[in-house]
């Protein structure tokens, strides 16, 4: 067993779990944020992608021991309030998700790599940016459409408040 | 995964120590061991975290010279100005490991030291006649990569960093699985003072290596042309659901070619 200290979502929290432990576990089981989700828990699909340290990484491929004195931001830490982060509201509007399933670690994805490219991006940077998130129901179009439109509304207007944000 | 134990070193002097725990394995990025551990095809009683040691950690380039600490993770070695200048080739392979979230975990230090015969970093150390340093010694890479996951390193030894000169001319192509992003083949080159070096990887029985076909049919003449008639032996190659050895051996010479364009390009 281990403490784990951690700031998720701008709160500072603190526990004690095995060192086996996955960070998506921890999140999802002794923290309840189960926006976090699982897909394939082999490090291929995506679904579990969170911002350690500002980084988006795979959750379920790092303990939560490994993570402590980290500062983790989740999907549940994007919104302000009631107004959704400008790449929620993107696939809201485009309709970047059938299931479901996939969108956190979809939109966690696409928060970092929309910061990582501040002077834009095409359509083909996003689908090769999208290498580590795997949607089944899609077709991947209607996720490429929110997350050029994201990118365009953030790199225009909101541009401070987005970047907190992410 | 089992039950294990998690340290996280204070120092590479610290880790050495913690390192004599039971069965202890040094965890970097551990994009390779999680999962390995997760499947149960690892098992250590110990895990040393050596991933957050500042001594391990950046790029250092000075002319040609070129250090990089074995904790340096794949999105940094991509994205630094000054590689990028040096050695482009060695950034560019960089980008293209796993995906992105992959890229901010793993680290130069951790791929040498598991040495997957499909993995990218060991065919550009290979082909840049790198240098492996250790907490004890310093490694040629013509004598750290040794078969399928084997290294010349001993138990206790770690990676502390790689250094190589940039050379004149460098670039690698990868034929890459869609599934796991490893390379089915991976080809670099270098032209530099000591002539032409060619490694391959993802390829071989006992992993990566260099190609003498390649390296006779450059020595010459660097330019695709010299590739022309270039016939690579299937002798020796893998053979799996993903490609057979004759598959591979025909991939071997067309990722040269591309490769050795882009580097004159």
């Amino acid at each position: 067993m281990s403490d784990v200290s951690l700031t998720v979502n701008g709160k500072r929290v603190s526990g004690s779990t095995e060192d086996r432990t996955l960070l998506v576990h921890f999140l999802r089981e002794h923290l309840g944020l189960t926006g976090t989700h699982v897909g394939c828990d082999t490090s291929q699909c995506g679904a579990c992608v969170v911002h350690v340290d500002g980084r988006a990484v795979k959750s379920c491929t790092m303990l939560a021991v490994q993570a402590s004195g980290s500062s983790i931001v989740t999907i549940e830490g994007l919104a302000d309030g009631a107004e959704l982060h400008p790449v929620q509201a993107a696939f809201k509007e485009h309709h970047g998700l059938q299931c479901g399933f996939c969108t956190p670690g979809m939109i966690m994805a696409a928060t970092d790599m929309i910061a990582r490219h501040p002077q834009g991006l095409d359509e083909a940077i996003v689908r090769a940016e999208l290498d580590g998130n795997i949607c089944r129901c899609t077709g991947y179009h209607n996720i490429v459409k929110a997350i050029l439109a994201a990118s365009a509304a953030m790199s225009k207007g909101a541009k401070g408040k987005a970047k907190q944000a992410a | 995964m089992y039950s294990v134990n998690y340290h996280r070193a204070s120092s590479v002097a610290d880790a050495a120590r913690l390192l004599k725990n039971g069965d202890a394995k040094l965890l970097s990025g551990g994009m390779t061991l999680i999962p390995a551990m997760k499947t149960r095809l690892a098992a250590p009683s110990d895990l040393v975290d050596v991933s957050r040691l500042k001594d391990l950690q950046g790029i250092k380039v000075s002319g040609k010279a070129v250090t990089i600490g074995a904790a340096t993770t794949h999105y940094d070695v991509s994205t630094d100005e000054k590689l990028r200048k040096a050695c482009p080739a060695l950034a560019h392979m960089a980008s293209l490991i796993g995906d992105p979230a992959v890229r901010y975990k793993g680290t130069i230090g951790g791929s040498i030291a598991n040495n997957d015969p499909a993995a990218d970093y060991p065919a550009a150390l290979l082909a840049l006649g790198a240098t492996i340093v250790t907490n004890k010694r310093e490694i040629a890479a013509d004598k750290f990569f040794k078969g399928l996951f084997e290294t010349a390193l001993k138990d206790g030894e770690i990676v502390t960093a790689v250094s190589f000169t940039a050379p004149a001319k460098a670039a690698y192509q990868k034929f890459r699985n869609p599934a796991s992003r490893y390379a089915i083949v991976g080809v670099f080159v270098t032209k530099g003072k000591d002539g032409v070096r060619a490694a391959v990887t993802g390829a071989g029985e006992d992993g990566v290596f260099r190609s003498k076909e390649i390296e006779a049919a450059l020595a010459k003449n660097f330019d695709v042309a010299a590739l022309g008639n270039l016939k690579v032996s299937a002798k020796g190659l893998m053979s799996d659901i993903h490609a057979s050895a004759d598959y591979r051996a025909n991939l071997i010479a067309v990722m040269a070619k591309r490769a050795v364009a882009a580097a004159n390009a």
